[in-house]
């Protein structure tokens, strides 16, 4: 009856190991796109942990929201995702809209939205909903730099998430960066679109600063763009195309195409 | 002192007393201006008999400082008829017609104008009607004086309509003594869970909203709902969404009665499905994700926590609804994403749509530049017009053509604004509104 039962106990064993295998949340990273941007990373971001996604200022704050979204969706590809969002913020930058989610290639379907009325409200749903290991990414969304939110906060926030193995990614507008226990820190603003045919605005594009990793990863900016076909972050050229006028006096002086030859003699 | 007669507060008042009256039976009746009506069927013996359960209920209405008549009779007409007419406290039963034969015809709640009518005709009281054929008394003085009588002298019986709906499930637990601790509350309401999920289980059913009735001694009644996502009996789990209510007991004026009174009542029960575990774990991650909208529900209450429902309009604002989260459920169709070139929503949309001042080519050319929130935004790339109509069935023929555009300003920042009216056949000077926010 006991060997049985070990048998039994071991292929249980067998099976929860297969299961977590075949789960794409296995591994601990995940990656944000490009190669180069993963190994600048040190193999991508890591899952169980907190990131904190910064507006430049308030005015790139949907930048900011449509970041953290894309890395939300990198993060967790078809697990639910719980969406925490002080109220006030909707009537700043209207509220979440499910069609626009579906373009930027979110299914609103998984979407969990949590409305809270302050920042504290939105601390705890982040925390419970960070402890439900059946959720993908949390996302916190707070407005200024409340109180509540302190080192203590971040830290409760982090140990919830290493437990859980949820990803928590928490966006800030109209606040200064401050001492966390975030695993990583970003800046965004927006960044004009490389057009599409016919000058239409393109692929929503974002200049992403690193501004801290736990690893002592240096700083540094990257231009991205987000991908929604594929949903995955592409680098984006450094500088927009031109939009500086031409000199209207003289006329645009083509460049002489580089010969494989040198002048001699 | 003289002070206006306030009726909504008479009104209050007497919610409250029937609220504080439930604990002797859930089916309680309103007679306003000045009653209620109990039905004590199969109650009585709880209480230690009738006479007991009405002596308690006096009892505890003149501890408010309230002086009050009862009487217990076989139908609720004759009771009230009794109480408001007659020192009677108990009819024994089948003894209705006899007494409430002597009471005057006014008893029998008739319009005046009836009433009057009657006495005029020489009948003074109940006894020299139910002397009188039905059949003649209906055909002189309507209908309703026959069913009157009828019930009041209990040759028909009634069931009040009670102002609460009756569970399909109820237990509850008296205390000896009151008790007051949050902890002592939340563990004898555990065991109750525990036998609520007993009977629900012998149904094959579970709950999906649950409401504890806490009634304090001093007549003040309590209540906490709470609600889930899924059909459940699960004690510990129910217990811990209360655990996250208790504080709605919490009242800064109470000197510290205790409670001596708590009803569990399953108020909307479902057929409960006993699923198979699936191998991917699946199942499990769903039931997670329900148990955890529960909690949320229960701490931030039903409205807070929603989900995003398509609704099938082409107006944007129209074009969906949030829905709680508890209501909708776990799976939700939204129609297949379309991975078109342009973005054509934008990520967050205002309610209502912002207006803003532009400085665009007519008829139908994109903003150059627009003025919004004290920022004058210079526009590099356009994308439009997407011309969406109103729908004539709900606005009316005269609503206005608006034409949506995709801005892209010289940062980058992207906007979704929208011309109201097409220029020169629906208006001369169109409005133009920002009504979102590309990421």
């Amino acid at each position: 009856m006991t060997a049985h039962r070990d048998t039994l106990a071991a292929l249980k064993g067998t099976l929860a190991r297969l299961e977590r295998g075949a789960m794409p949340s296995a591994s601990p990273h995940f990656s944000l796109g490009p190669a180069e941007f993963d190994a600048a990373l040190g193999g991508g971001l890591a899952r169980a942990a907190l990131h904190e996604v910064f507006a430049e200022s308030p005015a790139h704050g949907p930048a900011a929201t449509g970041f953290a979204l894309g890395l939300a969706l990198r993060a967790a590809p078809s697990a639910p995702v719980v969406w925490v969002r002080q109220r006030m913020l909707d009537q700043e930058f209207g509220r979440p809209y499910g069609h626009g989610i579906a373009a930027l290639g979110l299914d609103p379907g998984r979407l969990v939205l949590v409305r809270a009325k302050d920042a504290e409200a939105v601390l705890k749903a982040t925390h419970d909903a960070a402890r439900c290991g059946a959720v993908g990414v949390v996302l916190a969304e707070i407005w200024g730099a409340p109180k509540v939110l302190d080192l203590t906060a971040s830290r409760r926030l982090s140990l919830a998430a290493a437990e859980s193995g949820v990803t928590l990614i928490a966006t800030r507008t109209a606040a200064e960066p401050a001492a966390s226990a975030a695993l990583s820190r970003w800046q965004v603003r927006a960044m004009a679109s490389e057009a599409a045919e016919a000058g239409l605005p393109g692929l929503p594009a974002f200049l992403v600063t690193l501004l801290r990793h736990r690893a002592g990863i240096p700083q540094r900016d990257w231009p991205m763009e987000w991908d929604r076909e594929h949903r995955r972050f592409r680098q984006r050229a450094a500088l927009p195309r031109r939009l500086d006028a031409l000199p209207g006096d003289r006329a645009a002086t083509p460049q002489a195409p580089a010969l494989p030859f040198r002048r001699a003699g | 002192m003289a002070l206006e007669h306030d009726r909504d507060a008479d009104r209050h008042f007497l919610e409250r007393l029937a609220d504080a009256a439930d604990r002797y039976t859930p089916l309680v009746a309103l007679e306003p201006p000045e009653g209620f009506v109990l039905d004590i069927t199969g109650c009585a013996h709880l209480f230690g008999g009738e006479a007991a359960l009405r002596r308690d209920l006096l009892q505890r209405l003149a501890g408010a400082g309230l002086t009050a008549r009862a009487t217990i009779a076989g139908t609720p007409e004759a009771a009230s008829a009794l109480a408001r007419y007659a020192t009677c406290e108990r009819v024994p039963p089948g003894g209705e017609a006899v007494a409430v034969a002597p009471l005057p015809v006014a008893a029998l709640g008739l319009d005046p104008a009836v009433a009057l009518a009657l006495t005029r005709a020489g009948l003074k009281t109940i006894g020299d009607l139910a002397a009188r054929p039905g059949d003649i008394l209906a055909a002189r003085f309507g209908a309703l004086l026959a069913t009157r009588l009828r019930r009041v002298t209990g040759r028909e019986d009634t069931r009040l309509t009670p102002r609460r709906a009756v569970a399909a499930c109820m237990v509850e637990r008296r205390f000896a003594e009151p008790v007051g601790r949050r902890e002592d509350l939340l563990g004898t309401l555990g065991l109750i869970l525990g036998t609520a999920g007993t009977t629900l289980e012998e149904r094959g059913e579970g709950g999906r909203l649950f409401e504890a009735s806490f009634f304090r001694t001093d007549g003040v009644v309590r209540r906490i709902a709470v609600e889930t996502g899924e059909a459940t009996r699960d004690g510990a789990a129910l217990i811990r969404l209360f655990a996250e209510k208790m504080h709605l007991l919490d009242d800064p004026t109470d000197p510290g009665f205790g409670f001596d009174l708590i009803r569990l009542a399953v108020l909307r029960t479902e057929a409960q499905i006993q699923r198979q575990a699936q191998f991917d774990g699946r199942g499990e991650a769903d039931r997670e994700t329900v148990a955890l909208i529960d909690r949320l529900v229960a701490r931030f209450g039903r409205d807070s926590v929603v989900r995003l429902v398509d609704r099938h309009s082409h107006i944007p604002e129209r074009a969906e609804a949030m829905r709680p989260a508890i209501a909708v459920g776990a799976t939700m169709a939204w129609p297949a994403m379309r991975a078109a070139r342009p973005l054509t929503r934008p990520l967050q949309l205002f309610d209502p749509p912002q207006p803003i001042e532009t400085l665009a080519e007519v008829p139908d050319g994109p903003p150059a530049t627009f003025h919004w929130r004290r920022t004058t935004h210079q526009i590099a790339r356009a994308e439009g017009p997407e011309r969406i109509a109103t729908e004539w069935w709900r606005d009316g023929e005269s609503a206005l053509t608006r034409d949506y555009y995709c801005l892209e300003d010289r940062e980058g920042r992207r906007f979704w604004v929208f011309r109201q009216g097409l220029y020169g056949t629906e208006t001369t000077a169109p409005r133009w509104f920002v009504h979102g926010l590309f990421a």
